[in-house]
């Protein structure tokens, strides 16, 4: 099945990524890896989180679409003022899993950070409130984005999916 | 340095502007139309879920851009945001030629004869301004129909009997059924009520030239693939341009009406699209820049003899801001109700618009417009927002649900309000909107008890769980925006005569939504197209008179 391969696939571009990053590390600190935005770090825990809100099923997950692609595309483009609301959102998300489970959110057990984010401090929520809100456009929106790979979600809801047109509006500078 | 001499000057390129301009340049006169956005084309239809005119969470689609066009909202706690065009709270509309025409759902209605006396058929109402219109609706009826041929609208509204009269049936037939119309109508009629194929300014069969709908399910908010929505950008403002005496002048913000120091409107000074200031004199100087924009400009024109803005002598520029309370119900059903043929939107009721025992008016209730899956994932109620549970929701219930809604006549309010923020300049250092306000208490109730009526019909239409869409009591605005420059025969208590010439002046016109006393219940674009070949036809009467 295509789904299979596909995530073969991915597994093959995390190992990739991985030995990117390891080599990229020495010269380009945090910029390393497949990211334009997040670090290596960043992501794990972001991508555990985008699976969390939109976890694989009988169908594939945000991990499968690749929802953290729409994320950290769009923090180094149209979100850029929201750059810091993440960095210091998953610096203490994560500093919040230590305290309560001595390790990062995306090395505890899945349902373990279910719970976790069930019964999140106050004052995390309106970082989780965001990240809902981008996993949700990334997976649900269009594809072209990415974060709704192979439209997958739409595959899903059953709904035809249609051929992109142009993407030159995109590319033209705003002016004129 | 000034520019050669106009006839008239018309400010927007939207429902009124559009309209005044071809009416305009058909009697002969020479017009500068200025438009502070682009011309858009079917080629920019792009669907994009997550960029357009009602998702605009990676932008708008047609205007205006977020780096120069700031506003502040100011909430409930009296707390100062800045906005831009694509985040909430902006009332965003659109900043393109054909404005808000050129990607809206199309709803084409005509206000009901009471929606023009609602003071006469209420009485005043404690903490609003609800007042009847100094004009009837037998006196726009002739411009319906002109808007309604002009422009194109579809639809069969044969069947309302709570209608004002109309001396034809609408141009085009409705489209054809939906498996939601099939679901909802009989219920409406088991429930004694009387559905109709709504009236829509979309092409059902080809007409002016253009193709009819093709029943996708990206409609609202975006620009139509095949050209088959209408507006002012593909009907008036061809026309007008056809003319050769129409200058359409993209890409130009106006900073101010020019006024000499005896109170004479002398013509307009703008930013051209390449920033430089240009001054246009003009005979006549024409407002249709919305509710919002046409207020602010307004407000900006600061003279010696009106140094509190033009028109504003007794403070009521940029009072009265109004919109809908969208109000309604959701239903799920146990078996499918979606058949991806757009736009949606195709069966209503006027049954709610009057005659509420308590209540000051009501609202047209149908079905909405497609969902697309992003509007769709904060449907599900009981605060389900992610996991597991939502997704099911979501596999469940996409296809699954009908949502109906209406669109709540509101009790204006003197306090929401259009000013000139004190601190906050946009790109061209100009002061920018300050929106503040709340909705009235009435309309709230209102607004629940016309979700009640919605629940009602999804479950006699079988839908095995509801639940109620309800507005929030902020300011609203939006696509709907009106009433900022009200017209009335007292120049203490509005701002436009009847003609909607400016009572300080005798050249100055504010032709859109402000105009407007009260919004309907209903979309108000036909409203604004409808009094804009009114006023027009008028403006001509009188130029024809002087020369």
């Amino acid at each position: 099945m295509a789904r299979h391969s596909a995530l073969t696939r991915r597994r093959f571009l995390q190992v990739a990524a991985t030995a990117a990053a390891s080599s990229a590390l020495i010269s380009c600190g945090r910029h390393a890896g497949p990211w334009r935005f997040f670090t290596t770090g960043e992501a794990r825990t972001i991508e555990a989180l985008c699976e969390q809100i939109i976890p694989a099923d009988q169908d594939p997950g945000a991990t499968w679409a690749g929802t953290i692609y729409y994320i950290d595309s769009q923090l180094a483009g149209h979100f850029r003022k929201l750059q810091s609301a993440y960095r210091n959102g998953i610096a203490a998300f994560d500093a919040a899993c230590r305290a309560a489970h001595g390790q990062a959110f995306a090395d505890i057990p899945f349902d373990q950070q279910t719970v976790f984010l069930q019964h999140l401090p106050n004052s995390l929520q309106p970082f989780f409130d965001m990240v809902i809100a981008h996993t949700m456009q990334g997976f649900y929106g269009d594809a072209r984005h990415a974060g709704n790979r192979d439209a997958i979600s739409w595959r899903m809801l059953g709904i035809p999916v249609i051929p992109i047109r142009g993407r030159d509006h995109y590319e033209f500078p705003r002016k004129g | 340095m000034s520019l050669p001499r106009v006839n008239a000057v018309v400010i927007g390129a939207g429902a009124g502007g559009g309209v005044v301009a071809k009416e305009l340049c058909e009697a002969g006169l020479r017009v500068a139309l200025l438009e502070r956005g682009r011309w858009y084309t079917a080629n920019d239809c792009r669907k994009d879920d997550l960029r357009n005119q009602r998702t605009s969470v990676l932008g708008n689609n047609s205007g205006p851009d977020d780096e120069r066009n700031p506003r502040v909202f100011v909430d409930h706690e009296g707390n100062r945001h800045i906005v831009l065009p694509s985040e909430g709270g902006y009332s965003n509309n659109a900043a393109c030629v054909g404005g808000g025409t050129l990607t809206y759902g199309a709803m084409a209605w005509r206000y009901q004869p009471k929606d023009f006396r609602m003071r006469s058929t209420y009485g005043a109402l404690e903490g609003s301004t609800l007042d009847d219109w100094p004009i009837s609706y037998d006196d726009l009826a002739p411009f319906y129909e002109k808007a309604e041929h002009e422009i194109g609208v579809s639809g069969d509204v044969s069947n309302d009997p709570f209608k004002g009269p109309r001396a034809k049936p609408l141009p085009m037939p409705p489209l054809s059924p939906t498996r939601e119309y099939g679901i909802l109508k009989p219920a409406a009629q088991r429930l004694g009520l009387h559905p109709f194929d709504l009236p829509m300014l979309r092409n059902s069969v080809p007409y002016n030239g253009r193709p009819p709908c093709m029943r996708c399910r990206w409609c609202v908010g975006f620009v139509c693939e095949v050209d088959a929505k209408c507006g002012t950008h593909n009907t008036v403002i061809p026309r007008a341009l056809a003319t050769g005496l129409c200058d359409l002048r993209l890409g130009c913000m106006v900073r101010e009406i020019l006024t000499t120091d005896q109170g004479k409107i002398t013509g307009v000074s703008y930013f051209d699209a390449h920033d430089r200031l240009q001054e246009q004199p003009a005979d006549l100087v024409i407002v249709s820049g919305a509710a919002i924009e046409s207020a602010r400009l307004l407000l900006n024109s600061k003279s010696k003899l009106f140094p509190n803005g033009l028109g504003n002598r007794f403070d009521w520029v940029g009072r009265n801001l109004q919109g809908h309370a969208y109000s309604g119900a959701t239903g799920l059903f146990d078996f499918d109700t979606y058949d991806d043929i757009g736009p949606g939107a195709n069966i209503a009721i006027c049954d709610y618009n009057h005659g509420n025992p308590g209540l000051r008016g009501g609202a047209m209730l149908a079905n909405e417009f497609i969902r697309l899956p992003i509007q769709a994932v904060d449907m599900p109620p009981n605060g389900l927002r992610w996991g597991k549970a939502h997704k099911d929701f979501m596999r469940k219930a996409y296809r699954r649900t009908i949502r109906v809604m209406g669109p709540t006549q509101e009790m204006p309010v003197f306090d929401s309000r259009v000013q000139l923020d004190p601190s906050v300049k946009d790109f061209w250092g100009m002061p920018v909107a300050q929106l503040s306000g709340y909705q009235h208490p009435h309309t709230l109730e209102i607004a629940g008890v016309m979700a009640e009526k919605a629940e009602a019909w999804l479950k006699e239409a079988g839908a095995i769980q509801t639940w109620r869409n309800l507005p929030g009591n902020g300011v609203s605005g939006g696509q709907h925006q009106a009433g900022t420059c009200r017209m009335g025969n007292d120049p203490k208590t509005s701002v436009v005569d009847s003609w909607c010439r400016v009572h300080d002046s005798d050249n100055l016109y504010v032709i859109d939504g402000s105009v407007h006393v009260t919004n309907g219940g209903f979309n108000p674009v036909l409203t604004i197209l409808a009094n804009a070949y009114r006023a027009s036809a008028h403006l001509v009467q009188s130029w024809k008179g002087k020369v």
